[in-house]
């Protein structure tokens, strides 16, 4: 522990991968309470998946991929909505036709470019290698998601809990839907760095799941989510350094071992609190 | 008396299989409605169709001699149970609150004073002392009487409920009715979506019989006659028999 401490002090590049950690914690954990809680772990997965052919492109073109992330994040959402509304197939069937294709795409595109390195880093993220201009695209991507979330959190709140009491009064709910596909493109795309597009839905639904267990009100859930989110990235981060493991994954882990913890000993919701609640029961009888 | 509803040639689809066919009528204000008719008739289709949730194929729908599109604040929908995520994250006061948000408009949040009228909205269904708990704690009656307490503060010109006596305690479907005929008094209009036939002639002071199309629109008496609830239900069963023997 000492050692990362005085990594963190010493190392620039580890400060900068701590920042960029704790950002992208609280990005996904917010973001990710709304995915969890309107049913979209899977479109979450999807859309970061569909973010490659994106990622490739931009590269190509050389432009910031951040743009390049949008298109293809947007067009996968609008290929799988069409799909669902307009023949007997279901969505999470189309979520796995169109975001299986996209990624497809992304991986021959890549191809093309000169190192694999490039797809490693982008599947697995590399957060220990994180530059500036990154940790700014980050930096702005968390800003705009959570000025959205709090300027719109009623809106957000009452078309994920009753969208039809939402689109009975007069909200747009399909436009809230697109715009929630938009932030979570741009999540991804601050999240590639850090655990890479493969992990990122852990980001995304571990730590949201995590407070979902804990609280019965969503503005408590959002703090939760992101300071769980903050927590995985630090023990991620602290585990990665130390015994030279890919960051991503140790992130990704440290969320679950939360969730695990959550699980297990969560006062309402926990296993085992409802086992006892059970056994006190039958006791009592 | 002003016209609180109207309907005029509508249709209505789905996937190209037709749901509601050239259905008319007007519904005057102050009156307590029920939608009935046999599964699959297009009750709930025919709300939605009010309510613009789902697109018309053809026909007119006014509002307080309004469209729908100018009214949308002004009408509160109460929908069925099966449709509403109960684990949601959300207590009862702030599900009631929900019902402030039409009338709040973009970016505002809701103040102390919308906050004391929710939990007068939730002292008027009964269900007061449970504010603070998650909504899936409740029992579905008290659950239904949460919506309609959300319903209240919206302080609508109309109230749209479907289905809103499914899986409810007696005590908790008295108490709805009752406050469904009260605002009936204060001359709002109530139309509920309702498939229980024993207990329609009690609630409604006029019936909209519905089989795909229109059979039956009136008062109670006129709609409730064994040869027109038949054209509606082809099969006899057990709750026209009922009838005929109440009548």
């Amino acid at each position: 522990m000492m050692n990362f401490i005085e990594g963190m002090i010493e190392y620039e590049f580890l400060q900068k991968a701590l920042t960029t950690s704790i950002m992208v914690g609280i990005i996904c954990g917010v973001i990710g309470c709304f995915i969890i809680l309107r049913g979209m772990a899977l479109m979450g997965d999807a859309i970061s998946h569909a973010v490659l052919p994106g990622v490739a492109l931009s590269y190509m073109i050389g432009i910031n991929f951040f743009f390049g992330a949008v298109f293809t994040g947007v067009l996968t959402a609008l290929g799988i909505g069409f799909i669902s509304q307009n023949s007997r197939i279901k969505n999470d069937v189309s979520i796995g036709i169109m975001f299986t294709a996209a990624f497809a795409s992304g991986i021959i595109l890549i191809t093309f470019m000169k190192s694999s390195t490039d797809l490693y880093h982008i599947l697995f993220g590399n957060v220990l290698a994180v530059r500036p201009e990154e940790m700014v695209t980050t930096l702005i991507i968390g800003v705009i998601v959570l000025a959205s979330i709090y300027f719109f959190y009623k809106e957000l709140l009452v078309s994920s809990f009753d969208p039809t009491m939402a689109k009975a009064y007069g909200l747009p709910v399909r436009v809230i839907h697109y715009f929630l596909m938009i932030l979570l493109t741009l999540v991804t795309v601050a999240s590639l760095q850090t655990v890479g597009i493969i992990l990122v839905v852990a980001m995304l639904i571990t730590p949201a799941s995590t407070a979902y267990l804990l609280t019965d009100r969503l503005w408590v859930m959002l703090y939760l989510s992101a300071g769980i989110g903050v927590l995985s990235s630090i023990l991620g981060l602290y585990f990665s350094y130390t015994y030279n493991l890919a960051s991503g994954a140790t992130i990704v882990l440290a969320a679950t071992m939360l969730f695990a913890l959550a699980f297990i000993f969560s006062p309402k919701q926990g296993l085992l609190w409802r086992k006892i609640k059970v056994f006190r029961k039958e006791t009592s009888i | 008396m002003k016209k609180a509803i109207l309907v005029k040639d509508l249709f209505v689809s789905y996937h190209g299989n037709e749901a509601l066919k050239n259905i008319s009528f007007t519904v005057n204000e102050g009156n307590l409605v029920g939608i009935i008719g046999p599964n699959g008739a297009g009750k709930s289709t025919l709300i939605k169709a009010l309510l613009n949730l789902i697109k018309k194929d053809k026909g007119e729908i006014q509002i307080l001699g309004h469209s729908i599109k100018e009214m949308k604040t002004k009408v509160a929908y109460v929908p069925q149970r099966s449709n509403i995520d109960w684990d949601f994250p959300i207590t009862v006061l702030d599900t009631v609150l929900l019902g402030t948000y039409p009338n709040l408009g973009i970016f505002k949040r809701p103040k102390k004073e919308d906050k004391a009228w929710a939990i007068a909205c939730l002292e008027k269904v009964g269900i007061a002392e449970y504010i603070n708990r998650q909504i899936g704690e409740l029992s579905g009656g008290q659950q239904q009487r949460v919506f309609l307490a959300r319903a209240l503060a919206q302080k609508p010109d109309m109230y749209f409920l479907d289905e809103p006596f499914v899986g409810v305690d007696v005590t908790s479907e008295e108490k709805i009715i009752a406050i469904l005929k009260e605002l009936r008094d204060n001359g709002k209009t109530v139309v509920v979506v309702h498939h229980d036939l024993s207990k329609a002639s009690d609630y409604f002071d006029e019936l909209i019989l519905l089989n795909k199309e229109l059979i039956e629109y009136g008062i109670v008496e006129k709609v409730f006659q064994p040869e027109v609830m038949r054209k509606a239900y082809n099969n006899p069963f057990h709750s026209i028999t009922n009838l005929e023997l109440k009548i």
